[in-house]
């Protein structure tokens, strides 16, 4: 067995020994992040949909001036309620979410065909209430322009005419793309996912080793310490990966969860894709260990080392964010960046798109490259008096 | 036999080790007697090249440790300072772990680790996760780890720290059976008792250097004392003082 192998095998064999290990690695790492982003999901789509049907309950103020709009707007789905006095006050207290008021001037208006006024009291600071005052607005518009067409035709005139434009909003969107804007944030869940489960690993076998003092005694073992660092970072790597591919797995089981029939979105996740995340995913998984054991290294104690590591793993949030925030058109430079360059791909493959050889070819080179000169930099502190001596 | 000359090292501004010169023979037991923070472990450290000397040479069978260091560390039976074990692991799942990174077979492997279990009396403990292990049974885990690829030369650091008196004599009588296989043994202590009890060859340092070097008999004439103790405290505070000055 070559010392390389022997290291691998036995910082696997104790980390599955270790309950905090798997948890982490093998439950938490890959579960957490699915588990998180589907509830979440599910909730706002779910609120959604519940409020497109539900009745809205709305004080109406007034409603004895016009009990015709109150009755086309109860068959909106309009809940009118009994008024309040003071009802600006008692919106700004949030006792009222949304009311209506139908002015003293509207009845008589209304007969002499003049446009009659009506007020929409709302607080606009609550967050509920643009939807609320959004399908509000909609019936009363429906309304009055029903209204006013009739009294078009009253007058002999042809309706339409009093339109200057027609719209139709059409969306352009496949049902893909829609799907995967609401999963821009699963390249970062599937990064993290690999984050979590190497990092107990790479936390355990250098820090931790040098903390409960069995790193002197490994290394005075005639191996070179490069071939013992490798043995290391690989059943890091091994853990990370398979922390990896829980998740996804995860993920395309938690798509299947999701209401998206009703928002006619579906999510590329089937084994071929899956399989291609995965590869893609390899080069970043190793420098992601790299890194990991890179900073546990140069901390001075296991807490120090878990602080440091746990920073780290913020990193790749911050192009994620940008990209889910600021959505930008990839350029061909950016996936040859390390953590981007996969991201944009693996959005590109969820959202059903073709992605050339040239871009995940170009992006595992690039991580690849920084893995080995993380790896150097690695090699470089292991093979400093500092690291087995400070203990 | 491991020779060591003119070694030197500082850390910073503080000089750890300088002039240090000594050597063990096979078949002897040598001894490095000196107060903490003497320099022991740190020359010791450069011994089995976990350190660099700034200065200075060692050789172990008369391979030089600092052009062939992983040579120097296959000769080299070693129990450091630092003796971790991994607790998740069994006594002999420990040791295996450092046979197979001396490249040894499973068939080899197996044999040499039945035979260490059996000379440190470990065979109730073997198959146990170290988790949970009382002192002497981790040093004899550490011993039998150390010892598993039969080297020539072996060298501990402070072996029976922690060891109650039971357990520090079976580790004197086991230190006297390497002896008495013809192997170069060299360990350091802070304990006066230890080296009159077992060796053959005394050092002495202080301070960072050596300030004698001889058999328990010759040092005693050295300081003109009857007790080895009385002779170790009045070479040890001489050199103190001098240091000093």
């Amino acid at each position: 067995m070559s010392p390389t192998l022997a290291v691998f095998v036995k910082e696997c064999r104790e980390s599955l020994r270790d309950k905090r290990v798997l948890l982490n690695a093998l439950v938490l790492g890959p579960l957490l992040a699915p588990v998180l982003f589907v509830g979440l999901l599910r909730f706002t789509i779910g609120r959604q949909l519940e409020q497109a049907d539900k009745p809205l309950p709305v004080v109406v103020i007034g409603a004895e001036r016009a009990p015709e709009l109150v009755t086309a707007l109860k068959q909106q789905g309009m809940e009118p309620l009994p008024a309040l006095a003071d009802i600006e006050t008692a919106v700004r207290e949030q006792r009222v979410a949304l009311a209506l008021r139908i002015t003293d001037s509207f009845a008589e208006d209304w007969r002499a065909g003049r446009p009659a006024q009506i007020d929409i009291i709302y607080d606009s600071s609550q967050r509920e209430a643009g939807g609320q005052v959004q399908r509000l607005r909609a019936m009363l518009q429906n309304y009055s322009w029903r209204t006013g067409a009739m009294r078009l035709i009253a007058r002999g005139l042809v309706p339409t005419s009093a339109n200057g434009l027609l719209i139709a909003a059409r969306d352009q969107a496949t049902p893909q793309a829609r799907g995967a804007l609401l999963f821009a944030m699963l390249p970062y869940f599937l990064i993290l996912s690999s984050f979590l489960g190497g990092m107990w690993l790479a936390i355990d076998s250098t820090a931790g080793e040098r903390e409960r003092l069995s790193l002197e005694p490994l290394l005075i073992n005639p191996v070179p310490r490069a071939q013992i660092l490798l043995g290391k970072l690989c059943a890091a790597a091994a853990f990370s990966f398979i922390s990896l591919t829980l998740g996804l797995a995860a993920f395309a089981l938690a798509a299947r969860l999701l209401p998206s029939r009703q928002f006619e979105m579906s999510l590329n996740l089937e084994p071929r894709v899956i399989g291609t995340i995965l590869l893609l995913m390899l080069p970043l998984v190793f420098l992601i260990v790299i890194s990991q054991m890179v900073v546990a290294a140069f901390a001075r104690s296991y807490r120090e080392a878990q602080t440091y590591v746990g920073l780290l793993q913020l990193l790749p949030l911050i192009p994620s964010v940008a990209l889910s925030v600021a959505p930008v058109t990839p350029q061909l430079w950016m996936y040859g960046l390390p953590l981007i360059g996969q991201q944009l791909t693996v959005l590109r493959l969820l959202r059903g798109e073709a992605v050339t050889a040239l871009q995940p070819a170009l992006c595992s080179l690039a991580t690849l490259l920084a893995a080995i000169a993380a790896f150097l930099v690695a090699r470089r502190i292991y093979e400093s008096e500092r690291l087995a001596v400070n203990a | 036999m491991i020779d060591v000359e003119q070694l030197h090292k500082s850390f910073g501004a503080k000089v750890a080790v300088q002039e240090v010169t000594f050597s063990a023979l096979d078949g002897q037991i040598t001894g490095l007697l000196g107060p903490n923070g003497a320099g022991k472990t740190t020359t010791l450290r450069m011994l089995y090249t976990l350190l660099k000397p700034d200065r200075g040479r060692i050789s172990v069978d008369g391979v030089d440790a600092a052009s062939q260091p992983l040579e120097v560390r296959r000769r080299l039976g070693v129990l450091p300072d630092a003796r971790g074990l991994y607790k998740r692991l069994t006594a002999r799942e420990n040791i295996a772990y450092f046979a197979q990174l001396h490249g040894m077979d499973a068939a080899l492997i197996r044999q040499r680790t039945d035979a260490l279990i059996g000379t440190l009396g470990m065979h109730d403990i073997a198959e146990r996760r170290v988790e949970g292990f009382s002192q002497g049974e981790r040093v004899k885990t550490a011993i039998a780890r150390a010892l598993v690829h039969d080297p020539r030369h072996i060298v501990l650091d402070e072996p029976s720290n922690g060891l109650d008196v039971i357990a520090t004599r079976s580790l004197r009588d086991f230190l006297r059976q390497l002896k008495a296989e013809g192997r170069c043994v060299l360990f350091s202590t802070h304990i006066m008792q230890e080296v009159a009890a077992l060796c053959d060859r005394i050092v002495i340092i202080a301070a960072g250097r050596v300030v004698a070097d001889g058999s328990p008999e010759a040092l005693r004439e050295q300081a003109r004392e009857h007790s080895l103790e009385e002779a170790f405290v009045k070479i040890i505070g001489a050199a103190t003082v001098e240091g000093l000055a």
